[in-house]
């Protein structure tokens, strides 16, 4: 008889909340009552509400169960949760959580599926069907592809990738570069880290086409020192691919030539901008440099260098498998394909939601997440990390459209929604703002440097009441200097969310007696 | 361990060494410095400048501007508690001061035996609050299972 199958992920969130230790205490009573188990280390589906989510295979089918403790393990095997038994933690065949399958995985649809690091499960599910196609049908088409498929920067940016690796393609020099932006540190995002946890090999495709249609032998990835679970998982897959041939000279018999280095950041937010980055990747201080030159024709060491997000790159290898067309299918208006959205902060179901751009706010938050954890009402939304404008209530039902957001003053950004219950003071939050660009500024432009410290003092002051009207028109000009006058988006769009708090929720200016944001 | 020692130049040229004496390796040297000594004392910041063909103003600059490197000794255990927005929602505030009393510590403050220090997003925003100890990330840290994690932090980790 094949041993039974449980899947324990091994992912961040998962691991975060004792999945070590559920997965511990499952070999140990397996091991005791002599049962002949595998115990496999998958990636995670992205359901973070319910991690630790293990999954039993019976009969072909995955049975899961959420929120298990290792506590719960002596009562899961009384149950016969091998043979997917009844228990308080069962939560059903993971095929019919609606949480999942009423998603639209592209990017993201190995996550949890498969075994992180096995490159077997990864050929089983089409892994490396998308580069094979890149080499068979040739640079130039690869980048109409990208091109027809409306593929834009899932960074933040939101910029089209295509035209971005045509202009490396057709920039002069034998040299160039991919370097992937991995240094994911918006607050309310994590879904580079799940695919890099979860499905890191098709990081690794995506970078090689990546390589291959622009002309590219070399690719950088920077991973910010926060995600330490990232890094060993995500350096063992580049290992992996190596081993199999799916990286180094001559891949597969083709003639390409690519290879992946590995670098780790140190704990700086701005350097998740393409020129920091660049910088940081350079072994230098991570200050922003003047654009021009593009990266894409100066670059890394002055090369021309595709700058890519990890799921604009993750992307890439289905668009060349299952077409462009399909791609450009999904989506509204500009906006096409799908979105990684991440359900994060006082939301009851928290978690990764990959669904085409189109969605509304309030479908992803009261749909999805099932409304506040607090079971409070919705005061704000912050979208877009730090530099995203807090939504009021009133606005939920926008849908998440690049140019819908535009239009509302706010941005889409890498896709992280961060929801606030009524209980929040949003003063606190513009004055957090201020105070986290003055913390992580890199202060080459005066706007930036000098603005964000202003700006805190400012907000002191119209929080306790002092001269408030003076001070608001003062904070208003401050917006409007750093907005108008700063080098990156660092300085250029932390009066998003100070602006947002300014029109929404004014009243939370007023002075109040001491408490929590 | 005395530093600025033999053992640790030989350890460090060992290191350089093996990221082909590359400049641009730099902060990931640092990394495995720190790892090895805790923090990067004058006289490696001395040594990786000759080593790296770098100026000590530019490893100088480099150790100073990232968070990550220290240059002076820290705790032998590390305490990082998110302050971004998503765990500002689920009571980051109330934690990090539940901390600080608890520890008798300040946030970037360090005794003997631990340091106690912010963070910026540990992309464990959908666990909420999220803390790191000594490289491992935790979730759903109520103040409670912030006491358990702290106790079990062992003598001699």
């Amino acid at each position: 008889m094949a041993r039974t199958k449980v899947f324990v992920p091994r992912e961040t969130a998962a691991v975060s909340v004792g999945a070590d230790d559920v997965a511990i205490a499952i070999a140990r009573k397996s091991k005791q009552l002599g049962t002949d188990i595998q115990l496999v280390r998958n990636g995670s589906w992205g359901a973070s509400w319910l991690e630790p989510l293990i999954e039993v295979e019976v009969d072909g089918q995955r049975i899961a169960y959420g929120n298990v403790a290792a506590s719960d393990i002596e009562s899961l095997f009384a149950a016969d949760f091998l043979g997917g038994g009844e228990h308080p933690r069962r939560v059903g065949p993971t095929q019919e959580i609606p949480y999942l399958i009423q998603q639209e995985r592209w990017t993201f649809f190995r996550c949890g599926l498969i075994e992180a690091l096995s490159i077997e499960d990864f050929r089983a599910t089409s892994g490396f069907a998308g580069l094979e196609q890149a080499l068979a049908m040739g640079s130039d088409a690869v980048i109409e592809a990208v091109l027809e498929s409306g593929l834009r920067g899932r960074g933040g940016a939101g910029f089209p990738t295509g035209i971005k690796w045509r202009t490396v393609a057709d920039a002069s020099g034998t040299q160039k570069y991919i370097a992937c932006n991995a240094d994911e540190g918006d607050s309310g995002t994590f879904s580079d880290r799940i695919l890099m946890e979860s499905d890191p090999l098709s990081l690794i495709e995506g970078m090689a086409i990546a390589g291959f249609a622009t002309g590219a032998s070399k690719g950088y990835v920077y991973l910010r020192s926060e995600y330490p679970l990232t890094h060993k998982i995500f350096g063992k897959a580049i290992a992996v691919a190596r081993d199999a041939g799916w990286l180094g000279e001559n891949i597969q018999g083709s003639g390409f030539d690519f290879d992946i280095e590995l670098h780790i950041g140190a704990g700086s937010y701005v350097c998740g901008e393409e020129t920091a980055m660049l910088e940081s990747l350079e072994g230098k201080r991570g200050i922003v440099r003047y654009k021009p030159p593009l990266p894409a024709l100066e670059g890394l060491f002055g090369k021309p260098t595709v700058v890519n997000n990890v799921v604009t790159l993750a992307s890439v290898p289905n668009i060349l498998r299952l077409g462009a067309e399909r791609y450009a299918q999904m989506g509204v208006g500009r906006s096409l394909g799908t979105l990684a959205f991440q359900l994060a902060g006082n939301i009851k179901r928290g978690g990764l939601v990959e669904k085409a751009f189109g969605v509304t706010l309030r479908e992803l938050i009261e749909d999805w997440g099932g409304g506040t954890a607090s079971g409070r009402p919705v005061k704000a939304v912050q979208v877009g990390g730090p530099l995203g404008a807090y939504i009021p209530a009133e606005q939920l039902d926008t849908p998440l459209d690049y140019e819908k957001f535009a239009e509302i003053g706010a941005m889409i950004g890498h896709g992280g929604i961060v929801v606030f219950d009524d209980l929040t003071n949003m003063a606190r939050l513009a004055r957090f703002a201020m105070e986290f660009c003055a913390i992580e500024s890199c202060g080459k432009c005066t706007p930036c440097r000098i603005g964000s410290t202003r700006g805190v003092e400012v907000i002191d002051r119209m929080i306790k009441g002092e001269e408030r009207e003076l001070n608001y028109d003062l904070l208003v000009e401050l917006c409007d200097t750093m907005e108008g006058a700063s080098l990156c988006a660092m300085g250029g769009m932390t009066p998003y969310p100070v602006r947002s708090v300014l029109k929404y929720f004014a009243d939370d200016f007023a002075p109040r007696q001491g408490g929590d944001a | 361990m005395p530093v600025g020692n033999g053992h640790q130049a030989a350890l460090i040229s060992e290191l350089v060494a093996g990221f082909g004496a590359r400049p641009e390796m730099l902060i990931q040297i640092l990394h495995r410095v720190v790892e090895q000594f805790g923090f990067v004392s004058e006289a490696a910041i001395r040594q990786l400048a000759d080593e790296l063909n770098l100026s000590r103003a530019e490893v100088h600059g480099v150790v100073s501007y990232y968070d990550d490197f220290h240059t002076e000794a820290r705790g032998r255990h590390s305490i990082r508690i998110c302050q971004a927005e998503a765990c500002q929602a689920m009571g980051s505030a109330a934690l990090t001061r539940h901390a600080q009393e608890s520890l008798g510590l300040a946030l970037h403050e360090s005794s003997e035996d631990i340091s106690l220090d912010p963070v910026y997003c540990l992309g464990n925003c959908a666990c909420s609050p999220a803390i790191m100890i000594n490289g491992r990330t935790y979730g759903r840290v109520t103040h409670e299972r912030f006491d358990e994690l702290v106790g079990a932090m062992g003598g001699d980790d």
